[in-house]
């Protein structure tokens, strides 16, 4: 047994001993677990892929006749923001498209850019143009507003995503017998393809599948700067089936992640354009975790060959939410380049980007032992499926 | 040597047998990879020629002369390296193998000689790292 505080000791005295996901996964091949609980104080994580569930949060400043954007209409670079905030307070989200996108009219539309990219754009420190519409109050008179923007011209950037990390995700196909165009990339049809959108065995989630070191306020990479989770995300849902080594086989728990955008970086933050679907972010996610107990370090040596995905026609059970679930894979399949699906050899494609997982990983291990990023006990854990929390569909009446 | 084009026939030439004549001339076997006729009545094929590589090249000279606009297919479809994020979703639907992955980097890679421009690519690339220069 070992406490976040002592390995923050040995992180400040440059002792800590850090290594990625993938590497732990090649030492327990020669090593056992209760030698390696010794050893390792902190195995490192990483994920880069499209998280649609993400924006920011941006504070202008005040102009000098003033106007209030709150109830108004606010454009960067063309792409609406939400402005139901204060006057000068806005959020702009990775799927907002500008009014005159002509979206899937011409199908399938190409969708070359939307928030996410003009959130790119800022961190990239490219000036953005800042239009406003407001209806002119008596303290805040002016009615329209012109201007040009740079990261480092407003107040405060913060990147606020409700929904990041996902679990575990689906695999895509499409059993019908037309190309369809999804957020989960183009599908030809007859099984043409299956695209994946997972670390695996990096993916942080995975590895502590009953977020047992990860809770409100742990400190993470986010965007190639320092990020924390500020709540579990969206439809988290601790309540899905696992196998027996605790690995949900579907979606399972997300996070909610908040960070500075002024101090990330554009490689680790990526407009994205789904043809037919719209815009996205492209997310760069790694997770530190602390190795307790022996427990944790079994749940983060577990390989590829042991987290398995589920495959789901994207043409009909998807769009109608059948729950409908083909076969599962486990992502040492997916990695090869190829899967057997209902007697088809169908080769694979992945939109999260393992090379980028591994940098993350990478990265993140280097700032802890050179002392850079110390571990935070978080200040409260998530529901776990002990508390019966799931994520429910909608009711319609 | 087989070599690939991308032709664009002008209105005026649609309805000539073009290809059929430089194929017997020069002894050329080929096939057709796409083809489609635009409303403007502007031809696009895209085609590869096998046979002897001067013959390949007098077959596409003498097309040329007729009017035929000729582009060699490697210069047709890129990959701007520092958009991509090496994600390889493109890999799981580029028909040839264009598109591959190195499985001990997971670095993805580009071979424009297996490309047949069929743009799939272009549409399905996230970040819009894969472009075509017609």
């Amino acid at each position: 047994m070992k406490t976040i505080r002592e390995i923050n000791e040995k992180i400040k005295k440059g002792e800590a001993v850090v290594v990625t996901a993938e590497e732990l996964i090649e030492l327990k091949k020669t090593s056992n677990s209760k030698k390696l609980v010794e050893e390792i104080d902190v195995v490192t994580t990483g994920t880069f892929g499209p998280m649609c569930s993400s924006g920011l949060f941006i504070n202008f400043g005040h102009s000098k006749e003033r106007i209030k954007m709150g109830g108004g209409k606010v454009y960067l670079n063309g792409v609406s923001a939400y402005s139901g905030l204060a006057a000068v307070d806005v959020y702009i989200g990775a799927t907002a498209l500008p009014d005159d996108d002509p979206r899937n009219s011409k199908y399938p539309g190409e969708f070359k850019y939307g928030g996410g990219h003009v959130i790119e754009d800022l961190v990239s420190g490219k000036e953005v143009e800042l239009i406003a519409y407001a209806y002119g109050t008596d303290c805040y008179p002016k009615k329209y507003l012109k201007t040009r923007i740079t990261l480092s011209d407003v107040n405060e950037a913060i990147l606020f995503n409700p929904r990041n990390c996902y679990q575990n995700y689906n695999v895509a196909v499409n059993l019908s017998n037309k190309t369809i165009y999804t957020y989960m990339g183009v599908l030809k049809p007859n099984l043409g393809n299956a695209n994946y959108c997972s670390a695996g065995q990096l993916s942080p989630l995975l590895k502590d599948p009953y977020l047992k070191t990860i809770g409100f306020g742990t400190k993470i990479f986010l965007g190639g700067g320092i990020g924390y989770v500020c709540w579990w995300g969206t439809q988290y849902n601790p309540s899905v089936k696992r196998k027996e080594n605790g690995i949900p086989m579907v979606g399972g728990a997300t996070l909610a992640l908040i960070g500075d955008l002024k101090q990330m970086k554009n490689e680790f933050l990526k407009g994205a354009s789904l043809t037919g679907y719209g815009t996205s972010l492209i997310v760069g996610v790694g997770i530190p975790i602390p190795i307790l107990n022996e427990e944790i370090l079994n749940w983060v040596s577990i390989p590829d060959e042991e987290i398995f995905a589920p495959v789901v026609d994207y043409s009909y059970d998807y769009p109608n939410s059948t729950g409908k679930i083909l076969e599962y894979v486990n992502y040492a399949q997916l990695k090869s380049g190829n899967i057997k699906l209902m007697g088809k050899n169908v080769p694979t494609g992945s939109l999260s980007s393992y090379k980028k997982a591994k940098e993350i990983a990478e990265i993140l291990k280097n700032w802890i032992k050179n002392g850079d990023f110390l571990l935070t006990e978080p200040i409260f854990y998530f529901p776990g499926p002990e508390s019966g929390y799931k994520f429910k569909p909608m009711k319609e009446v | 040597m087989e070599k690939k084009f991308v032709m664009h026939f002008p209105p005026i030439l649609v309805d000539k047998p073009m290809i059929s004549t430089v194929v017997k001339k020069y002894d050329l076997e080929f096939n057709i990879l796409k083809a489609f006729v635009s409303p403007e009545e502007e031809g696009t094929l895209v085609i590869a020629f096998s046979g002897e590589e001067k013959n390949v090249f007098s077959a596409v000279e003498e097309l040329k002369s007729k009017g035929v606009k000729i582009q060699l297919i490697e210069s047709d479809i890129k990959m701007v390296k520092e958009k991509c994020t090496d994600c390889s979703v493109c890999i799981g639907f580029c028909p040839t193998g264009a598109l591959y992955i190195d499985r001990k980097t997971f670095e993805v890679k580009f071979d424009p000689e297996k490309c047949i421009a069929c743009e799939l690519c272009i549409k399905g690339c996230p970040t819009n790292a894969m472009i075509s220069t017609i």
